[in-house]
């Protein structure tokens, strides 16, 4: 069975904050599920299912259902870091294909700036089996992402200056939205001017650390028909596990090149078939990695293909991140997955910041890496049209 | 500078590990149907399934898969830096997370050749724990 054409984005929500010291956790739950419920003309009774991941406090979901007085039938709580949210939409589009939901709601909240319960399920982290081998090394966040973009430059030649690219052309969608956390361009020379957090990742290749969250909700085709707005069909999903390989760890490529795949063939659609993308952005090596992944370029050319100003809206070959991104824009939670979606909805929309918005986007594709690429990952990808 | 070194805390499924790294040995499991060599320590084998693991001592030489110089991070790693953060890919085959030591962090690439030193570690209470194992590049 494909979810292909049977569930469809309703309601988006991106909390307008960046820095949030006087809402809870729970209220920003609730600030973005309420948004995106009345984006979709919606309202907690019609909710019939809720996703969270461990961003969700308490006892895993239960407790933001009870706090938010929702009645569900379905819910989930998988963890797989920034790329969560990512998976329960397609959790979501399958219970909705299969005809057991028709409202699913799904949250994303955090406040890494200014306190509350850290994201990512810490409590459990050092009861993992691989704790005792990767938790003595001082690898940082950035660190692990490091890793990576050493290894991609000496098998590929990948170069600073090129990720550097990526930064720019994130910057230059971010002038263009007034919420973005960082509104000014940069140039390929400030990001390598930037100090160097570990080698080669500047401060600049970094995303920015922000509170605030986001929801999305999504519906049967039934509900869609039934709403004044437009809804936004899901085509293709696809997730993928890239495990530490057995200790063989290649770190040249994400779980995308698996995931990727998946998401086309359930869309019957292929690479240069999609208008927009929102690519998981943590670091500058995530984006240029992961756009080899899903076969937007060869692998190994990801460096040359982000440095021909393929990456800028709107007139770029593949616009990409135009709120910004993680990169310059927002990264709440220290998650990136929901905005992917988000600002992926209002390209399909037309609603994205005027001078970013790509004309005639009638396919779009998002996608989310959750983890380290320096250990394990979890690719989830979407592709959705403006219409079936 | 001698980097923090906070001791592992093993378990049953890993204790060979760490004796062995007591010891001054790297000792390794591998899979007693499909001789993988298996990497983190574990008994079970992630190629065939199987958890008929044994151990045996390997030859403590590598080379670096990856590496990168730390310039900026919180905590007591900051007080360290530079330092490295590497992959070092074993003779007998597991890509294996680890800090270069003995060496110039401005000198460190992929490709060099590394061997494992244990560095003694303490438990939370201060009390010593198994060693750790890292790697300096390779004398003489
Ligand atoms: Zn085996």
């Amino acid at each position: 069975m494909s979810i292909k054409g049977k569930a469809f984005i309703a309601g988006i929500y991106e909390h307008p904050g960046r820095h949030l010291p006087d809402r809870t956790l729970p209220q920003i739950h609730a600030d973005v599920g309420l948004g995106a419920l009345a984006d979709a003309g919606l309202s907690t009774p019609d909710v019939d299912a809720y996703y969270s991941a461990g961003d969700a406090p308490g006892f895993g979901v239960l407790s933001m259902i009870d706090y938010l007085g929702l009645e569900c039938r379905y819910l989930n709580d998988t963890e797989t870091g920034g790329s969560s949210y990512l998976l329960h939409a397609q959790h979501a589009a399958t219970a909705i294909a299969a005809g057991h939901i028709d409202v699913a709601l799904i949250t994303l909240a955090g406040k890494p700036l200014t306190g509350g319960a850290g994201p990512g399920g810490s409590g459990r982290v050092g009861a993992a089996p691989e704790a005792p081998f990767e938790g003595q090394w001082g690898m940082s966040v950035p660190g692990g992402y490091a890793l990576a973009a050493q290894r991609h430059m000496h098998e590929f030649g990948t170069t600073s200056e090129q990720l550097a690219e990526i930064k720019v052309a994130a910057s230059t969608h971010a002038q263009h939205n007034p919420r973005a956390l960082l509104q000014d361009v940069v140039t390929v020379e400030e990001v390598i001017e930037s100090p160097m957090i570990s080698d080669p990742l500047h401060r600049l290749d970094c995303c920015v650390i922000t509170d605030g969250g986001g929801a999305m909700v999504i519906v049967s085709e039934a509900v869609a028909n039934s709403l004044e707005r437009h809804s936004i069909p899901i085509l293709g999903t696809g997730t993928y596990v890239k495990s530490s390989q057995s200790g063989r760890i290649d770190l040249t490529h994400t779980g995308a090149v698996k995931s990727g795949p998946l998401a086309f063939t359930e869309a019957g659609i292929t690479p240069s078939d999609i208008d927009y993308v929102s690519i998981y952005d943590s670091f500058t090596i995530t984006v240029l990695i992961t756009l080899e992944d899903l076969g937007f370029c060869e692998r190994g050319d990801g460096g040359r293909f982000v440095s021909d100003g393929n990456l800028q809206a709107p007139h770029g070959a593949l616009p990409f991140n135009t709120d910004g991104g993680g990169l310059c824009n927002n990264h709440p939670a220290n998650r990136g997955g929901m905005t992917k979606v988000i600002e992926a909805v209002r390209q399909l929309r037309g609603e994205a910041n005027t001078p970013v918005q790509v004309g005639d986007c009638e396919l779009a594709l998002a996608h989310g890496t959750g983890g380290s690429l320096a250990t394990r990952s979890a690719s989830s990808t979407m592709i959705m049209g403006r219409s079936l | 500078m001698r980097l923090p070194a906070r001791a592992a805390q093993s378990n049953s499924e890993n204790a060979p590990f760490f004796e062995g790294a007591t010891a001054g040995r790297l000792i390794l499991p591998q899979c007693s149907i499909c001789d993988f060599v298996i990497w983190f320590p574990r008994e079970i084998c992630p190629e065939c399934g199987s958890q008929k693991v044994s151990w045996f001592e390997a030859s403590g030489r590598g080379t670096i898969y990856s590496c990168t110089t730390t310039r900026r991070i919180p905590g007591s790693w900051g007080k360290v830096t530079p330092f490295v953060l590497a992959y070092v890919e074993l003779e007998e085959g597991p890509r294996v997370m680890t800090n270069i030591v003995e060496c110039d962090p401005e000198s460190v690439s992929i490709g060099d050749s590394v061997e494992a030193v244990f560095e003694e570690a303490l438990n939370r209470d201060g009390e010593p724990g198994p060693p750790l194992l890292r790697f300096r590049p390779t004398q003489g």
